[in-house]
């Protein structure tokens, strides 16, 4: 494997993971643009790239990922292609919505893909996702995993997914304008927007989280479907939308330019914002809100099975997954990763909450991403 | 082989072209505009006007649209016209081509990338901390419509800038002589004779830019913070978000239909314009 431009490619491995990173981390860009595939567009463009096969079985030169943003090590993808051969094409989704339709409307050309928790049963239903063999998965201890966070991968008794991550959905504020007087509760994010917030909130351009924290303020379930309860929510997002700063699940630039104060927020997104700048501070609303559980999968019709199972295998090996946590911050469900994990990280409040802070928390359900009642509210907010 | 043949063969490229890639999709947006969203999303065939009587639910980004495409179409041309006018008329011939390549550079780097460079330009940190330091305080340009506006003229600057410059170039020297001999002042002359001379190149500036403008959901979703909703971000959402592919279609044909009415009074108009002014022509 060690032959003479096994450097060069190295380094211009390197120089495409930078681009990738540097073009395509940002959730809304690629959620309006649909334009994930442009780091697809490299990868194909360069089949010289590949290393000597090391593997024991050849699974051919590419193994295409659709993934959410700021969500991989990519030198874990680079081991993967020195081991096997096949270069990791990565495809960066916005939403999980927009996942589905890419599905839905065939020949997506993914071989593995990673679907939330809520999606699975729908994809399942749709017979868009392949179930999954388990011998071809030997890194896969499920005794290891928290079922919590793994059972929404079986469906009806067969395996569809794999867990990834988990991770909450509560809001990052800059605590340097709050006079003092902390946010706690959703009830403080929608009422503080309209005071001394005002113009420097930003919400999700998602209705599941969107609309599913304006339920939490008046106390509702975050999956309600209920006709007047939803009504509560869109008065109050209406109602807070002359005060917000932007609607965009792109909320990272804003919030480290000073721009914006306070934003809806991921888990991985609220440590990598605390970690450069301690002012920004993660706070679950104690209401509740969303925890959430993602999965690696594979869709009907891989173009490339083998290297699909590859590279899941590959990712579920817990020396590859601990690189993975402590690059992203997203926390894992599998005890044989976290035995990997450093104290600061597993005692981090913001990867792992407190006992108390995560029962509150609520699963988003099937019937919430389907659901055309709540898209249609947040097109009428949005429009508004 | 007959002419006639040939003329067929001539014109098979572009007919199939047209047939494959527009009759084909345009007709399939038509069907599904009258059928129902599947249950998880999708389109199921049906009869029904329920979509086109559902078309008040976008009517905000309907009228954002008609209101900001014409805006901006307006404001790039106050901005190019100038612009056309100065690299035409009153350059160095030496100069011209390096000017006008300047002018396309910006079409070497993505729209996107450009459009997303301006979220800085136009963020806290960009043009309104300037501003601060000359102790104007407080200026809010990101996530408004006015920075819709303003990525909207640089996008498509331009656009608008290559018609009307070569309207300018082809412009007769002896017809502004003419009317200098005939005692006009020069900004008569420019508006007597300069400015309808190139009325053809503004037009079709205008109806690129327009066009173009009327379909945009870039611009108002990256400069624009999700608040400035264009026609094109309401078929985004639509279609990748909630998966209503029935709905989605009658909006896109709703949206072409008022785009076909609309162009058709503009070209009425501006030729009616055009033979109002045979005056002036002496060709």
């Amino acid at each position: 494997m060690k032959n003479r431009d096994t450097i060069s490619k190295t380094k211009f491995m390197e120089e495409l993971r930078r681009y990738e990173k540097g073009s395509v981390t940002r959730r809304h860009f690629l959620g309006v643009t649909g334009l994930g595939a442009a780091t697809a567009v490299m990868g194909a463009a360069m089949p010289g790239l590949r290393a000597g096969p090391a593997f024991a079985q050849d699974i051919g030169d590419r193994v295409v990922l659709a993934t959410w943003p700021n969500y991989h090590d990519t030198a874990n993808f680079d081991a993967f292609t020195d081991a096997t051969g096949a270069f990791v094409q990565v495809n960066v989704f916005g939403s999980n919505e927009e996942m589905l339709a890419k599905l839905q409307a065939g020949g997506s050309g993914w071989d593995v893909f990673v679907p939330t928790n809520y999606t699975i049963t729908t994809y399942v239903s749709e017979d868009l996702i392949e179930p999954l063999d388990v011998s071809k998965l030997p890194n896969y201890d499920p005794s290891a995993f928290d079922p919590r966070f793994s059972d929404a991968g079986t469906v009806d008794g067969t395996l569809y997914a794999v867990p990834k991550n988990w991770g909450t959905t509560g809001f990052a504020v800059n605590t340097a304008h709050d006079g003092g007087n902390a946010l706690t509760t959703w009830k403080d994010f929608f009422d503080r927007t309209k005071d001394d917030y005002s113009g420097r909130t930003m919400v999700h351009d998602y209705q599941l989280t969107t609309i599913g924290n304006a339920l939490k303020y008046f106390g509702y379930s975050f999956n309600s479907v209920d006709e007047n309860e939803l009504a509560d929510a869109e008065k109050l997002l209406i109602e807070v939308k002359p005060h917000l700063f932007a609607i965009s699940s792109d909320y990272q630039p804003a919030m480290r330019s000073g721009d914006a104060w306070l934003t809806m927020c991921w888990t991985g997104d609220g440590k990598q914002m605390n970690s450069d700048m301690p002012e920004i501070s993660y706070v679950l609303g104690a209401e509740g809100g969303e925890i959430w559980s993602d999965y690696y999968a594979i869709p009907k019709g891989a173009p490339h099975s083998d290297a699909a199972y590859a590279l899941i295998n590959h990712m579920l090996d817990p020396q590859v997954n601990a690189r993975e946590v402590l690059a992203h911050g997203y926390p894992v469900a599998d005890a044989n990763t976290n035995a990997l994990l450093p104290d600061e990280i597993k005692n981090d409040p913001i990867l792992y909450p407190a006992q108390e802070l995560l029962d509150a928390l609520e699963f988003g359900a099937a019937a919430t991403l389907t659901d055309p009642n709540r898209a249609e509210l947040l097109a009428r907010f949005k429009s508004a | 082989m007959t002419q006639r043949e040939r003329n067929w063969l001539l014109v098979a490229p572009a007919g199939a072209w047209f047939l494959v890639m527009l009759v084909l999709p345009l007709s399939v947006v038509f069907i599904f505009s009258f059928g129902e969203r599947g249950a998880a999303g999708g389109y199921v065939p049906a009869f029904t006007f329920e979509q086109y009587a559902n078309l008040p639910a976008r009517l905000t980004a309907f009228k954002n649209t008609m209101i900001l495409a014409p805006l901006g179409t307006l404001a790039a041309m106050l901005i190019a016209y100038p612009l056309a006018y100065q690299l035409a008329v009153r350059t160095d011939p030496k100069w011209k081509n390096i000017l006008l390549v300047l002018v396309i550079v910006p079409f070497w780097t993505s729209i996107l990338i450009r459009s997303y460079a301006w979220i800085f330009l136009l963020g806290g940190r960009g043009i309104p901390a300037l501003l601060g330091t000359f102790g104007i305080e407080g200026v809010r340009l990101i996530y408004t419509p006015f920075a819709v506006l303003i990525g909207i003229v640089y996008g498509y600057l331009p656009l608008m800038v290559f018609p009307i410059y070569v309207a300018l170039d082809r412009l007769d020297n002896r017809l502004l002589e003419a009317s200098s001999d005939l005692g006009a002042r020069p900004l008569a002359t420019f508006f007597k004779v300069t400015l309808p001379l190139s009325i053809p190149g503004v037009a079709t500036g205008c109806m690129l830019v327009f066009i173009l403008l009327m379909g945009e959901f870039l611009i108002p979703a990256l400069l624009g913070g999700g608040k400035v909703f264009f026609v094109g971000n309401a078929l985004v959402d639509l279609f990748l978000q909630s998966r209503n592919w029935a709905f989605g279609s009658a909006v896109a044909f709703t949206l072409i239909v008022i785009m076909l009415v609309t162009v058709t009074i503009y070209m009425r108009l501006i030729a009616r314009l055009q033979t109002g002014r045979d005056d002036v022509s002496v060709m």
